[in-house]
């Protein structure tokens, strides 16, 4: 049952990535700066909850490390459009994301003790996983900006890094 | 008979004193240990240098663990010979390799 958000988010991705055939359908920097931040600050909320609801120390402890870095990306990002003079866009990529982490949010809030650490790690692996290949195929290859591209690709590896502490504390949870 | 026994002790503790000892650099930038790879001998210090705005560690499982915040440093006194992988415990992408000779 929590494949769901996840699922959505792939036929999410999978949809705005099939028409990147056509150069026009390409999402533009500001759109791209959006769903860069909004994926921030997803998890950012996804942190608070976790940081309010777990007793595992583990847990709680990643979910600190999450908020603490995503606030940090998402503030120099919050700097670097600014210098760009870019304003981030809102999008239907930006939208479908929000939806769906709301209803995971929701999912989240009704449980409780081990079943919630459970179902937040296993979705903080999914999500980051799902961040990292957008990241990837699509707004790293569309971003015409230098510094936004650099600023993208730090972020992929951030984004890599913390699936694989998602997975590690995944794995201490068994 | 004190101060003759006391000379080698001395010299000893001197050869082996942080006199001796280097200081290897290693920076930190978008998540990356550079150099990578460092060769040093016991006693020396390794200072990293982070000029990234997330706090990063370099932790050798079952040994060091060094917090180096961020736009920070941090170091560690090397106390054995012998090579050690380190890696970001916040990032475990991130990985450096040290080798120790004694
Ligand atoms: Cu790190």
């Amino acid at each position: 049952m929590f494949m769901r958000p996840t699922a959505a988010l792939a036929a999410l991705f999978f949809v705005s990535t099939a028409p990147l055939a056509l150069a026009a359908e390409k999402p533009t920097d500001p759109q791209i700066a959006h769903i860069a931040y909004t994926a921030g600050a997803i998890d950012v909320e996804a942190a608070k909850l976790a940081i309010k609801k777990s007793k595992d120390k583990e847990v709680v402890d990643f979910a600190k490390d999450m908020e603490r870095d995503h606030e940090a990306v998402n503030k120099q990002a919050l700097d670097l459009v600014k210098k760009l003079k870019v304003t981030p866009e809102d999008n239907d990529t930006s939208k479908a994301l929000a939806k769906a982490a709301k209803e995971e949010r929701a999912k989240l809030a009704k449980l409780k003790g081990a079943a919630f650490d459970k179902a937040y790690i296993d979705n903080e692996v999914a999500y980051h996983k799902q961040v990292d290949s957008a990241l990837e195929t699509l707004l790293i290859p569309s971003a015409s900006n230098a510094e936004l591209k650099s600023l993208l690709e730090t972020g992929l590896k951030i984004f890599q890094g913390h699936e694989q502490h998602a997975e590690h504390v995944a794995g201490m949870l068994k | 008979m004190r101060p003759l026994l006391l000379a080698p002790a001395l010299a000893l503790a001197l050869g082996s004193s942080p006199a001796f000892a280097a200081t290897i650099e290693v920076t930190i930038d978008k998540l990356v240990f550079s150099p990578t790879n460092i060769q040093a001998k016991v006693g020396d210090t390794i200072e990293w240098t982070n000029k990234d705005i997330l706090a990063h560690t370099a932790t050798v499982k079952g040994g060091w663990d060094v917090m180096i915040p961020a736009t920070s440093k941090g170091k560690v006194t090397l106390k054995a010979a012998g090579a050690v992988e380190y890696f970001c415990r916040f990032h475990p992408n991130m990985k450096g390799h040290v080798e120790v000779a004694p």
